[in-house]
């Protein structure tokens, strides 16, 4: 067993520091066993770019975005509030989330809560890091992989982030190639709006199997995502469709990770 | 001075049904909610360029897209003739704006040109619906007086222009030597295909009185049918709502209530007011904006063709909200008008919209995107699970269970918080 030293914010500030970004890990990074893999994977990304950045550890709450998306505003004003309060409590400005529906959240609905707060989606933030030469993506591991990309919903509808994500995976080098249904036009994984906690309704087919269509139909061997919950669903598509040989869903965080040899 | 005096009365006759529905109109909006969708006027101008004049979301289907910006380009240029012949009509004269030049020129040339295009497309948008059976013209909320709507509507607009090319084409003979304004196709037309100089007239007449008859009708029309868009798709992109697609709009009333609850003195800060309801149940509840999305939906379908629940069989469809809106607003709105408390014990939602449709939603804005007049469906979709959990407490079971995880544990799995930096330690080395 190795422990990824990740600083928290409480120590950090204890000891007279205050760290220039706060990592937000999110519920699935703290507890999605899968997903867990993905943060630790951008907490070794961030200390080998030598990030000043802490998590906020067991302080750390949900955002409340499942809450609200489900129709119960009391109680992701209640998660809301809380947040905010440590959040300005530790005079946080800078954040960096993984998970989009987090990133959504705290961007675009805390601002009128009382909480205002430069925000990162890690893609965008890699992409920074990349152009800046504070990663060196020069391995050729990815060379010739076949590499594809779903969009998170809440990523690129949602807050206009296509490219970012799309130009890290091409720094790796692989032979990138779109789904059919991309970008603006890309085809939910059938997870957001609280769907991940509950039942899907009668239907004809689950959504994460339609889009893992179009994944198997890009003749891809890597699909990459950038989202918790997408994540599950392709994965769990994946095996559905017996696809596991052939297809692999891994992080953008994953993947860089991987080329840096972390 | 006949002309007047046919004109005059039927145009006033006209107006007056048409300010008749504008008064129902606004009084059904006047039962709706405030919202303020109204800030930021240069932001607003350039996104009704762009999504309205430009047709920028209608083009995302290329084709198609096109055909409808064709149509849409070339009412904005008859238009301006229709304007110059109800100047005719009031004022007895012939070509009303003939002394603007060559902008009259323009003005004539582009209309005429247009009233070719328009017919090409309204054939293909009829071939389209009535031959090929495009599947997103179809759906559990397109009755057949749906569908009847729709083809009325296209060949009021056939008939439009078929009677404009005849009076194009007629004034080309009738006025041969002294023609004014230009009309490229249809005196192309005349020099090929001609009649005599009395017929002409006579054509001339017909066409006149027919299409500008036509102009009145389609006008009192269109505020009953779906292709009211023809006047609120303008207004409605501009009222559009600006904000980041999956920014979800924060309850006010609710933030007063938890900061109540959360300050360390609740009882000294009383609020006197109360909240009639969280949320929407039925169309009392909805905003004005929300109601003017349901007028302005042509129901082309564009949101369910790619919703994700629709698309894997379920019974969601982003389309019906809205329409569903509408006729609920038809039904109960002029009954509120008289009395705002009238009930007729059913409501907008479990009546008209199920729990099954409301809880399929993912909230992925697949819809709102490709909606080319920028309805915003998700919103409404949660204003209605809102009631349905604030007030009823209805809710899915998984769903229940991750409100109960967030507000034991701060996340919607069951997971101690202290556990929050287990994911540091790799167990796999």
């Amino acid at each position: 067993m190795s422990q990824i030293d990740v600083p928290v914010m409480a120590q950090k500030v204890a000891q007279g520091k205050k760290p220039e970004f706060l990592f937000w890990v999110g519920c699935a990074g703290a507890f999605d066993e899968r997903y867990k893999k993905v943060v630790r994977s951008f907490a070794k990304i961030l200390n080998h770019a030598k990030v000043d950045y802490a998590v906020l550890g067991t302080e750390e709450s949900c955002t409340g975005d499942p809450a609200k998306r489900a129709g119960n505003e009391m109680l992701f004003q209640m998660q809301a509030l809380a947040n905010i309060e440590i959040l300005n409590g530790y005079e946080v400005k800078k954040i960096i989330c993984t998970c989009p529906h987090c990133f959504n959240t705290l961007k675009n609905e805390y601002p009128e809560l009382g909480g205002d707060y430069e925000v990162f989606h890690y893609t965008a933030f890699l992409e920074k890091l990349i152009e800046e030469g504070k990663l060196k993506i020069d391995k050729s591991i990815f060379r010739d992989k076949r590499i594809t990309y779903h969009d998170p919903c809440y990523l690129g509808r949602g807050n206009d982030i296509y490219e970012a994500p799309r130009k890290v995976i091409q720094s790796l080098d692989g032979k990138f190639t779109e789904l059919k249904r991309s970008k603006s036009f890309a085809l939910c994984c059938g997870a957001g709006g609280a769907q991940m906690f509950k039942e899907s309704e009668k239907g004809t087919k689950e959504v994460f199997s339609e889009r893992t269509e179009d994944v198997i139909e890009s003749g891809a061997e890597i699909v990459a995502t950038a989202c918790p919950f997408c994540m599950t669903m392709l994965t769990d598509g994946i095996k559905f469709r017996d696809k596991q040989t052939e297809i692999r869903n891994l992080d953008i965080a994953e993947l860089v990770a991987m080329n840096l040899e972390l | 001075m006949a002309k007047q005096f046919i004109f005059i009365p039927l145009l006033l006759l006209t107006i007056l049904i048409f300010g008749f529905t504008l008064n129902r109109i606004w009084q059904l909006f006047k039962i709706t909610k405030a919202t303020n969708p109204t800030q930021d006027m240069v932001k607003r101008l350039i996104l009704t360029l762009k999504i309205a004049m430009g047709q920028s979301k209608i083009l995302r289907k290329p084709f198609i897209g096109f055909m409808h910006a064709l149509v849409f380009w070339g009412f904005l240029a008859i238009t301006l003739g229709s304007i110059e012949m109800v100047m005719d009509g009031i004022t007895g004269k012939e070509h009303f704006f003939s002394n603007f030049g060559w902008f009259y020129s323009l003005i004539t040339a582009s209309g005429d040109l247009f009233a070719y295009i328009i017919v090409i497309g309204i054939l293909i948008f009829l071939i389209r619906r009535k031959i090929l059976h495009i599947k997103r013209f179809s759906g559990i909320e397109l009755t057949s007086k749906n569908k009847l709507d729709a083809s009325v509507a296209l060949l009021l607009i056939l008939f439009l222009m078929v009677t404009l090319i005849g009076l194009n084409w007629s004034n080309s003979i009738k006025n041969e030597a002294v023609l004014t304004g230009w009309f490229p196709v249809s005196s192309y037309l005349a020099s090929v295909f001609s009649i005599e100089q009395t017929l002409a007239l006579c054509v001339y007449q017909l066409c006149w009185w027919s299409h500008i008859l036509g102009i009145f009708i389609f006008a009192n029309y269109l505020p009953y049918s779906k292709h009211f868009h023809v006047f609120l798709s303008i207004p409605n992109v501009y009222f559009s709502n600006l904000e980041p697609l999956t920014k979800l709009p924060n309850m006010s009333s609710v933030t007063r209530e938890v900061k109540l609850m959360m300050s360390p003195n609740p009882y000294q800060q009383n609020s006197n007011e109360t909240i009639s309801r969280f949320g929407v149940q039925d169309v009392e509840d909805i905003t004005w904006k929300n109601y003017m999305d349901s007028l302005t939906c042509t129901q082309c379908g564009r949101c369910t063709e790619v919703c994700p629940a629709n698309i894997t069989g379920k019974k969601l469809s982003p389309r019906k909200i809205f329409v569903d809106v509408r006729n609920r607003m038809n039904d109960k709105g002029p009954k509120l008008i008289k009395d705002k408390h009238y009930t007729d014990n059913k409501s907008l939602v479990g009546d008209f919209i199920s729990m099954e449709e409301l809880w399929a939603c993912t909230t992925c804005n697949a819809c709102a995107q490709e909606c080319p007049l920028n309805i915003s469906h998700p919103n409404l979709i949660i204003d209605m699970r809102r009631y349905l959990v604030l007030e009823k407490g209805l809710a899915p079971t998984g769903i229940k269970t991750m409100f109960a995880n967030i507000e034991n544990n701060g996340a919607p799995w069951q997971f101690s918080p202290q556990d929050r930096l287990e994911w540091t330690k790799d167990n796999e080395q």
